[in-house]
């Protein structure tokens, strides 16, 4: 800094901004509160809502006990975790092969690989769900499995060939000049170097994966159902349901909130395909 | 160097993810293109006739397609504009020196780990509900009549969603393209007597226009396939009030069966995103260059 800022200053601009981040956080801050009040005192006034009394965490039980919670957040890791995993399996031999044996057609393959994410799901919903019914694999937890790993490939590929593209090609032939095999430069060179690229690509995915809302809402009902659609089926509600609805929510949202929050930059890095970094 | 076993290696690991993805784009690709030229209704059992470009007819000239493709321009646009110049404003104040910067950021940026089910329906209820919603309480403390948010103006109810989901990302990418702005230029500016605004316009604005570029086609890509928000919200009503072309296919497909008229929809939905998708390919392909 080749200025110093006077203290004013500085708590000036942080009452400002301060006050507009917090406006945007409000919605979560708030379903956080009612979660924790009763249904009748979840509907009064913002300020009664605060200040007020009847706070429980009678919501939390209720929604585990009318709606199953545990299965559909076992569903969503399933499918996330599940998606990312054999996404990875596909996706870090091939990105490795581009990145330290580029051929002449890596780059075109690259954006080739990219321009099927570009296909919006709604123009191949009718043929996926047609063979999904013929196959049984509606409403399987498998059958989301396949569809999210397919359709976030192209986004693991590329954040790990950016990744690896970045560890030097000189330390490979330092390894091969001491006679590592290519097995060995994988494991013992490569391999450690790649972690921190692997690891945020993995973050990324499993965060992608979770909040899907095209293909869960469509190809699943009751048993393969992950937490998307757990919360789509508030939509239509008896009763008072807003401290329900929030501690539905709070628990929906916390796991990968909290995720989300580690992987700021690699979100970046991923979502715009290395334009912007 | 790469020697010819290193090669074939090579190839051998690239071609699992090659035959996936060739096979997860042409097959549903071929089909719904076949579909599409088919009468093809799966309640009415029988044989399914080639009826030529009939389902693209039915489809275009429908009044809710109409509907739907201004609606479907509406929310982009709409949601675009809302998140780009909240985006720049909030990447300009986060950069401004003050405490607890990362709490800030980390509020800001929260609201895109929300999944659209949940975003959709805590707006609806616990905000734009009239009777017992925040927004419809403040109206009645301040004594003006509360808002219908999804029966009177259902389409920008969803707009303001969707740009609370979509203003993170935006912020966060003009903050990344912030941190690599030339500081001794600004400041050169600065002491050559050019006041903020001309500051603004002729050195911060170029410097973020190739992040903003990609802010545009990356979000345009995913709005034209917002799904989620609608049906939780509003089913795409009252009427066809809030019903984009996504919504609309989805309709025809799942909710009357008509695979043909569906297909017909999907063909053009991938269209209008391929168009979309040439402008953004080329800026990624050029970075690739450099």
């Amino acid at each position: 800094m080749a200025r110093a800022v006077s203290t004013k200053t500085k708590v000036i601009n942080t009452a400002i901004v301060g006050t507009l981040g917090f406006l945007v956080f409000f919605p979560i801050l708030w379903i956080a509160i009612l979660s924790f009040k009763t249904e009748e005192n979840a509907i009064r006034a913002p300020l009664e809502v605060l200040f007020g009394s009847g706070w429980t965490f009678e919501s939390y039980f209720t929604v585990q006990a009318r709606s199953d919670y545990f299965k559909h957040f076992s569903n969503s890791v399933i499918i996330s975790v599940g998606s990312t995993f054999f996404g990875l399996l596909i996706a870090v031999p091939a990105a490795w092969a581009m990145a330290f044996v580029p051929a002449k057609r890596t780059k075109d393959l690259l954006m080739w690989m990219l321009s099927t994410k570009m296909l919006p799901p709604v123009g191949v919903l009718v043929p996926i769900y047609l063979i999904f019914r013929d196959l049984g694999i509606l409403d399987t937890r498998s059958g989301l499995v396949f569809v999210l790993m397919m359709m976030n490939l192209p986004i693991i590929i590329w954040m790990l060939y950016t990744y690896f593209k970045e560890i030097p090609g000189e330390i490979l032939e330092a390894a091969r000049m001491d006679g590592a095999t290519l097995r060995e430069e994988i494991l013992y060179v490569l391999t450690p170097m790649a972690v921190p690229g692997i690891a945020s690509t993995v973050l990324l995915n499993i965060i992608l994966a979770w909040n899907e809302a095209f293909w869960t809402l469509n190809l699943t009902a009751a048993r393969a159902a992950p937490l998307t659609q757990f919360i789509a089926s508030y939509s239509s509600p008896e009763g008072l349901f807003y401290a329900k609805l929030s501690a539905a929510s709070v628990m929906a949202i916390a796991p990968i909130l909290i995720l989300g929050w580690f992987s700021q930059k690699q979100l970046v890095r991923g979502l715009t395909f290395g334009a912007v970094k | 160097m790469a020697t010819k076993a290193s090669r074939a290696a090579a190839r051998l690991m690239i071609s699992p993810a090659v035959l996936l993805l060739l096979g997860w784009m042409i097959v549903p690709l071929a089909l719904t293109l076949y579909f599409s030229f088919l009468r093809y209704n799966l309640i009415t059992p029988g044989a399914h006739p080639f009826v030529g470009w009939e389902n693209y007819y039915w489809f275009v000239t429908d009044p809710s397609f109409k509907v739907a493709m201004v609606n479907t321009l509406q929310l982009v646009g709409g949601v675009l504009l809302i998140t780009v110049v909240g985006g720049v404003i909030f990447a300009l104040l986060l950069d401004l020196p003050m405490f607890g910067q990362g709490i800030i950021r980390i509020m800001v940026i929260a609201p895109f780990f929300v999944m659209p089910t949940v975003s959709a329906l805590v707006w609806k209820n616990m905000l734009m509900n009239p009777v017992n919603g925040i927004f419809g309480q403040i109206a009645k403390a301040f004594g003006f009549q509360p808002i219908d948010f999804m029966g009177q103006i259902p389409l920008l109810s969803i707009i303001l969603i969707v740009s609370w989901q979509w203003l993170p990302f935006a912020t966060l990418i003009l903050f990344t393209a912030m941190q690599s702005l030339d500081r001794e230029q600004l400041e050169a500016a600065e002491m050559d007597g050019a006041r903020w605004p001309s500051r603004f316009i002729y050195i911060v604005l170029p410097h973020l226009s190739r992040a903003i570029t990609v802010v545009i086609l990356i979000q345009t890509i995913f709005l034209l396939s917002v799904f989620a928000e609608i049906l939780v919200t509003t089913n795409g009503g009252p009427g066809t009030a809030s019903t984009n072309l996504t919504y609309l296919i989805y309709v025809s497909s799942l909710l009357q069966f008509d695979v043909g008229m569906g297909s017909a929809g999907g063909v053009i939905a991938i269209i209008l995103a391929n168009i979309v998708a040439i402008f953004l390919m080329r800026m990624i392909g050029k970075n690739l260059d450099a």
